[in-house]
């Protein structure tokens, strides 16, 4: 695996970044309060817009591309249309949608552009109407802030699963605002959750160096990735397209890919000269971005020939 | 008085707890033997599909740098 693109652009550490459907595009947040959005293929910026507070911690496509959300330390998150109208101002279409008591952390689409679900370090997670800004539901249960929230990866999916500075792992029915399943391993504040791509299981990602894989219909951790010589905690996680290989960034600014299988480190990746504080695999899983606090995003794809060695 | 309120509202929400608790252990499980065999099986379908396992072929790779065209 190679570093592939380098997207040079935020003059600040970025926090957070999101594919779009579309396989290319990117929109990525940093500390200085910019969000922008880039064409991978091409590295060009195609809109760009600055939110009024810093630390925009959090950010999210939608689903048909045609919008962003984002929000840090406004305590809201608010849903911009992208146009591609030279003369519309993206600010001037800014739609505030969701109010918490304290820092956003984490925010993502549901299956369809008129909903939001966000995290928040007021400990809640709530679920938002984008067009009237109404909140739907909201999450009670977390100890302390919440960091990191996923959604079960299919159509019909109502679950979603969140992490928090409790340590804990928790697992919500989106209809009645239950939790339905907890998971407390972790030794530490939990970063970073995934679902793994069948829906069955998640992984986490976490402060005390280690990344877990826990099993829904198990209902317990069945996995745990973890060396001696890894002491930084890992902030994000995320699974190839088969399941097959991890990819989780740390705070020692490297990226290690584990086989999700035996539980052993394939590779260790370095490129980033700060911690890698976000990412993601992109839809089709053909490359994965990820994001550091050295102010830029790398898009890297791959030959990875050692790997049938292992297999 | 206000310790009264303090003690009912910690028995309130200790009720909650263990209501909560009680309504987690009560999921169905499976065994791990299972559990772990699908998300194997589960790897090895969809293995051939994944690009960052597998590897595709240069061409087909968006972000492998192309040759600048030539304008004849």
């Amino acid at each position: 695996m190679k570093t592939r693109r380098t997207l040079k652009g935020h003059g600040n550490k970025v926090l957070c970044m999101d594919w779009c459907k579309d396989k290319r595009r990117i929109v990525s947040s940093s500390q200085d309060g910019k969000v922008i959005v880039w064409d991978s293929f091409t590295t060009n910026k195609e809109h760009a817009v600055t939110m009024p507070c810093t630390w925009v911690m959090a950010c999210a496509y939608a689903p048909s591309g045609c919008a962003i959300a984002c929000g840090g330390l406004d305590n809201k998150c608010s849903v911009y249309p992208l146009t591609f109208d030279k003369n519309e101002n993206m600010a001037a279409k800014k739609k505030s949608v969701a109010m918490h008591t304290n820092y956003l952390s984490a925010c993502s689409f549901t299956n369809s552009d008129m909903q939001i679900l966000t995290a928040s370090g007021d400990g809640t997670c709530a679920l938002w109407d984008v067009e009237s800004g109404q909140l739907l539901q909201s999450f009670h249960g977390h100890g302390a802030d919440v960091l990191c929230l996923d959604l079960a990866p299919s159509e019909t999916g109502n679950t979603f699963v969140s992490g928090g500075c409790d340590k804990k792992a928790m697992v919500w029915d989106m209809r009645s605002g239950q939790c339905v399943q907890a998971f407390e391993t972790h030794e530490s504040d939990i970063n970073s959750v995934r679902y793994y791509p069948s829906g069955d299981a998640f992984a986490s990602g976490s402060d005390d160096a280690t990344c877990r894989l826990y099993d829904l219909r198990a209902d317990r951790e069945v996995a745990i990735y973890s060396k001696e010589s890894i002491i930084f905690g890992a902030s994000s996680v995320d699974f190839s397209l088969s399941g097959r290989l991890l990819f989780a960034g740390y705070n020692d600014y490297t990226i290690n890919v584990w086989d999700v299988l035996k539980g052993s480190r394939v590779s260790i990746l370095f490129g980033h000269e700060n911690r890698v504080s976000t990412l993601r695999v992109s839809p089709d899983g053909t490359a994965f971005c990820s994001g550091s606090w050295d102010h830029t995003l790398r898009t890297k794809n791959y030959l990875f020939v050692s790997l049938q060695v292992w297999a | 008085m206000s310790t009264k309120t303090a003690s009912t509202n910690n028995i309130a929400q200790a009720r909650r707890t263990v209501q909560q608790l009680r309504m987690e252990a009560s999921i169905e499980r499976i065994k791990v033997s299972k559990a772990s065999a699908d998300l194997m099986s589960y790897c090895e379908e969809h293995a051939r599909n994944d690009p960052l396992l597998m590897g595709i072929p240069t061409s087909e790779n968006p972000f492998k740098d192309k040759k600048t065209c030539i304008i004849l």
